[in-house]
């Protein structure tokens, strides 16, 4: 029996039920609203500031939530790499627990956390830190607390896996020929994590510039993201030519930084740990 | 053993970041008590009206009915389909093998919203949209790639010559797989099941296009209960869900023990 055969059913399902549905997308994308072969979609992109903001601030939000998450979460992954017993367990639930928790839950979570009577507005009112309740939610501030709370795992996970690999006696050796804790980490410890820091970074990119249930629930009408937008001129403006082009935008980008990633680290470090 | 002050910096930071990360999900279990139907949080008094409205009310019952129907279905699919494709990949013979892969990880990787959007101009014209089939093949291709990864890595730690030594004492391909194989991989497989399950499960934006209006899930039924105004029964669905993920987590901990156990 050829065993490779095996793999088929799964390939064309896939096939059938995604591939070729993006393949039209993107193919809708070069039409006109009148049906012939046209640029006019990424034209009108181009030329018309508003949607110029909403790609230069989606851009924007990823790449804020991705640098806020490495700054807490490569500290958080080197303490889980030192923590032992109970503490490494409970900061390994901590890290796992979100990929477990739905995302609608989490998102009503934080609403309960950032609206105006909700718990950090009531402790500041409490302590007299502000005199009103300050908005947190319905606007960017919401949209980043949010993104960076759920993106965070996938900062650390890859971070942690790659401490786990490195090899200790490397640390010992800079230690023992006289180098100093602080140069130990900058020339030793951090080079070898950086494939670690690579994976979990494009991760949290790659997923941030496409996200859409945290922005369209905790942002305001003034935070449109890519993402609504496709949503919006598909539902509302029944603009399918427009919506095409814009997925099509938003589908090349996350690929180019899957490809450049498969590239430089290779197609298993990336996604087979993200979970 | 003392910490120096460095250390406990990092165990304090550590541990306010696993707060961050915890607490916006716990504090959902008081909200679903609350006496009052106005967001406000501490809660006031105690009541268990959300969890009566949940049960009680026909639309949550049916879209809670349909998230689990169609997640089951889509576990034994995704589960059987992923695992024969790890297999091919694994001990198969692929032409193009990077290429499969690649295609087979598309799922994962292509934006939510662009696989929403691009299906639905499908599954409509093939009239699937707002049908417990369309459901169940568009969760099943979005849980594929979960089961490969899953699985594939379970037969790469796998020891062959077991099912070499069966072959060779005269087993057939099938009953060397089925005997000797599966049993063998068996946690693994449960784990890839799980993560079936929880794709369909809590899947939400593709659920928002293809559910229609009679296929609609449990996620998309919170969706329209936090869009506009929020509806407190939500927390208490949110309540049982967190419930129901620990135990999910608590599971594959202790699978992945036995898995481990049954592979060194």
């Amino acid at each position: 029996m050829r065993r490779g055969a095996l793999g088929i059913p799964a390939l064309l399902l896939v096939a059938v039920f995604l591939l070729y549905p993006l393949a039209l997308l993107v193919e809708l994308g070069f039409h006109a609203k009148t049906g012939e072969w046209s640029l006019a979609q990424y034209e009108r992109i181009a030329t018309t500031p508003i949607y110029l903001l909403v790609l230069w601030k989606t851009a924007w939000v990823a790449g804020l939530v991705t640098c806020i998450d490495l700054l807490i979460g490569y500290p958080f992954a080197v303490a889980l790499s030192r923590a032992r017993g109970w503490w490494r367990l409970f900061l390994l639930a901590a890290v796992l627990m979100p990929f477990w928790t739905n995302l609608l839950v989490r998102t009503y979570g934080w609403i309960v956390v950032l609206h105006p009577n909700g718990l950090l507005n009531s402790i500041l009112l409490g302590l007299g830190v502000v005199s009103e309740p300050i908005e947190l939610v319905q606007n960017t501030i919401g949209v980043l607390i949010g993104m960076t709370q759920i993106m965070l795992p996938f900062m650390v996970l890859p971070i942690a896996a790659q401490i786990e690999r490195m090899d200790r006696r490397l640390l010992q050796a800079a230690r023992s020929l006289g180098a100093s804790p602080r140069r130990t980490f900058l020339h030793v410890y951090l080079p070898l994590t950086l494939p670690g820091v690579f994976a979990g970074a494009l991760v949290t990119l790659v997923l941030s510039f496409g996200f859409f249930v945290i922005p369209a629930l905790l942002g305001g009408r003034r935070d449109v993201l890519i993402a609504q937008l496709i949503d919006f001129n598909l539902t509302k403006v029944l603009n399918w030519e427009f919506a095409a082009a814009l997925g099509t935008i938003l589908l090349a980008v996350t690929m180019g930084i899957f490809l450049a990633a498969q590239r430089w680290l290779g197609l298993n470090s990336l996604w087979t740990e993200a979970r | 053993m003392r910490l120096s002050r460095g250390e406990a910096a990092l165990a304090g930071f550590a541990g306010l970041v696993s707060l961050f990360l915890v607490l916006p999900s716990l504090i959902v279990v008081p909200m679903s008590f609350n006496a009052d139907n106005l967001l406000r949080f501490p809660p006031h008094g105690f009541s268990l009206g959300w969890y009566e409205a949940y049960f009680g009310r026909d639309d949550w019952r049916l879209a809670t009915w349909n998230s689990v129907t169609i997640a089951l279905a889509v576990t034994v699919l995704a589960t059987t389909m992923g695992t024969s494709a790890a297999l091919a990949l694994v001990r198969g013979r692929i032409p193009l093998r990077n290429l499969y892969i690649f295609l087979m990880l598309t799922p994962m990787i292509a934006p939510p919203i662009v696989s929403a959007v691009s299906m639905y101009g499908v599954f409509a014209r093939l009239g699937l949209v707002g049908t417990y089939p369309g459901m169940v093949l568009a969760h099943t291709v979005l849980a594929l790639p979960f089961v490969l990864v899953n699985v594939v890595a379970v037969l790469q730690r796998m020891d062959w010559r077991l099912e070499q030594a069966a072959r060779s004492l005269g087993a057939s391909a099938a009953r060397a797989f089925f005997e000797v194989t599966l049993p063998m991989i068996r946690p693994g497989l449960v784990v890839a099941a799980i993560f079936a399950f929880i794709t369909s499960f809590d899947e939400v934006v593709v659920a928002l296009y293809i559910s229609g209006s009679s296929a609609i899930t449990l996620p998309v039924q919170m969706w329209s209960g936090l869009r506009f105004e929020i509806n407190p029964v939500v927390a208490a669905v949110s309540t049982l869900l967190l419930g129901l993920s620990v135990l999910a987590l608590l599971a594959i901990g202790f699978l992945r023990r036995a898995g481990a156990g049954s592979t060194v």
